[in-house]
């Protein structure tokens, strides 16, 4: 069965996390790669959303953070300042999934702006809730593609903290999360080395050779002794995961007429 | 119905004065569009504009240049991409320059929670290792008296006027609100003036222990206006419209084309009814 660079990186993002594990989850590939271990291998999986959704179980992949899908199927809905304080900062979290417009060599994100902050060529949407997602959970999966304009040798912005200039900084923090300890991208998956925190890259899929990888990394990229191939989807893992997408999207779609009827306005 | 209650025209005429600080809260759910429109229409300007999420209720405001500063976390349309008149005012100062207050959501709603308390500043284990403190001097730290610690702040927000939509208040002037709640309760109580738009009014609120409930006595004013948070969403009454938030992409991509259809949907109607109506016949 052929399938995208895209699937195969959603789905080995969905295989990094377990049954039972707490994942605090933003919108886009996280979520789905969340979704999909919880219709796989990991129903108990606990989903929580920023928007103080906790244990949400959606039905089709929300296009915003706080889509009526998410409070309808959660075990609770909490508000924004107890859902920083009380659960992501108090250490509740298991795994951030974050997304970032561009990664560094130690695992910091930029979502802030591309270009100078006062004068940006690229204004991008800024932190929400990653600074302190890449702080308090216990550790931080990132998801994106992998290119050099992500993967650069210096970030415009330091939007979120992954081990900063590298070995005892991110301990000088004294943020209890640990940081990023998986980077996967479309090509394949990078870790920390855990002592100087410089992502090295562990394992890749099939279809990514390793000169394809170093030339998609903005610096010398590190490479394993040992590097794994990460299986191919399976037939049930593509299934699901299409099987969402395509409910999803229909259900994004949706026909707007009605506006007045569904707002019960009188005309 | 207490004298609370007016029409939406008459309660932003009243409340919301040019060079306010003005939150319009609301977390995805319950945006108050319908006030937005009312306060654009009202031509109020140099505003000072906070939400954590500024999404498509604020990108129409700062489009149409009512906007001289925005206090923020999180400056996209969700899931779909840029909100494109927020960033043509930050990359290129049209309509005119916007004076940008950056934070993370946890800093907002500690600040947040802090206007609500009346306290000077929020606390909180935050912004650690980012850049956010060196482009946002209002966040800064202090040392924990405790332990030690050292612990970031954020000054109270403290909004001249917060406008709030909820599905529901009663005769008296309470309001109910079920769902995503965001930071609504704190932006409400961090205020200064508290307006709300809600879907409807019933004799009665059913008791309910645990949803919120803003007392009439924290309520300055309130209008009904149904569909009022469209085309975000009302729990319980209507579903977000994702579509019109993709549609909105390319609606607001180029200058022109925004100012046509905020003149059309927006500017030249009499009110949110007749608003909804052009959507319609759209």
């Amino acid at each position: 069965m052929s399938y995208t660079p895209d699937e195969m990186m959603t789905i080995a993002a969905a295989r990094l996390l377990w049954p039972g594990c707490v994942c605090f989850v933003g919108i886009g590939v996280p979520s789905a790669a969340a979704n999909l271990a919880r219709l796989t291998h990991a129903p108990e999986l606990e989903l929580i959303y920023e928007s103080g959704t906790i244990g949400a179980r959606p039905e089709v992949l929300p296009l915003s953070i706080g889509d009526g899908e998410l409070a309808e199927t959660a075990t609770v809905v909490v508000s924004l300042p107890e859902i920083f304080a009380y659960w992501l900062q108090a250490g509740r979290i298991d795994v951030g999934f974050l997304g970032a417009a561009q990664i560094d060599r130690h695992g910091n994100l930029n979502t802030t702006v591309i270009g100078d902050y006062a004068q940006p060529r690229t204004r991008l949407p800024g932190a929400g809730g990653a600074p302190e997602i890449a702080s308090h959970a216990r550790q931080v999966f990132v998801v994106l593609k992998h290119s050099p304009r992500s993967f650069v040798e210096r970030l415009d912005f330091c939007t979120s903290a992954g081990f900063l200039d590298g070995g005892p900084a991110r301990a000088a923090l004294g943020v209890a999360g640990r940081g990023p300890q998986a980077v996967i991208t479309d090509l394949g998956v990078l870790r920390p080395d855990p002592a100087t925190g410089e992502l090295v890259l562990v394992a890749r899929y099939e279809e990514a050779s390793l000169t394809a990888i170093r030339a998609a990394t903005g610096w010398p990229l590190r490479i394993a002794e040992r590097v794994e191939l990460v299986p191919p989807p399976t037939a049930a893992e593509l299934r699901v995961l299409r099987v969402l997408d395509e409910r999803t999207r229909r259900a994004h779609a949706a026909a707007r007429s009605g506006v007045l009827a569904r707002c019960g306005a009188n005309p | 119905m207490s004298a609370r209650f007016g029409t939406l025209g008459e309660i932003v005429a009243a409340h919301v004065r040019d060079g306010q600080s003005l939150a319009l809260e609301g977390f995805t759910h319950l945006i108050p569009f319908a006030a937005a429109h009312e306060i654009l229409r009202q031509g109020r300007r140099d505003l000072h504009l906070i939400r954590m999420t500024p999404d498509l209720v604020y990108d129409q405001m700062i489009g149409l240049g009512c906007a001289r500063a925005l206090t923020f976390s999180w400056g996209g349309n969700p899931g779909v991409g840029s909100l494109h008149r927020l960033r043509d005012a930050v990359e290129r100062g049209w309509p005119r320059p916007l004076e940008l207050h950056e934070h993370s959501h946890a800093g907002m709603a500690a600040a947040y929670a802090a206007g609500a308390a009346r306290l000077p500043f929020g606390v909180l284990r935050g912004y650690a290792g980012t850049d956010l403190p060196k482009v946002n001097a209002e966040i800064r730290h202090v040392v924990c008296p405790y332990s030690g610690e050292r612990l970031a702040t954020v000054p109270a927000l403290r909004p001249d006027v917060t406008v709030l939509h909820a599905q529901r208040a009663d005769c008296r002037g309470n309001v109910r609100i079920d769902g995503i709640v965001g930071a609504q309760k704190e932006a409400a109580l961090a205020a200064r003036t508290l307006l709300v738009t809600v879907e409807h009014v019933v004799e009665r609120l059913e008791p309910a222990l645990n949803a919120i409930v803003l007392p009439h006595w924290v309520v300055t004013a309130i209008a009904v206006v149904p569909g009022g948070a469209y085309p975000s969403y009302a729990q319980g009454c209507y579903a977000r419209d994702n579509a019109f938030y993709r549609r909105w992409d390319e609606i607001a991509r180029e200058r022109e084309r925004f100012a046509g259809w905020m003149a059309r949907h927006v500017l030249g109607c009499r009110d949110h009814g007749e608003f909804l109506r052009t959507l319609e016949a759209a």
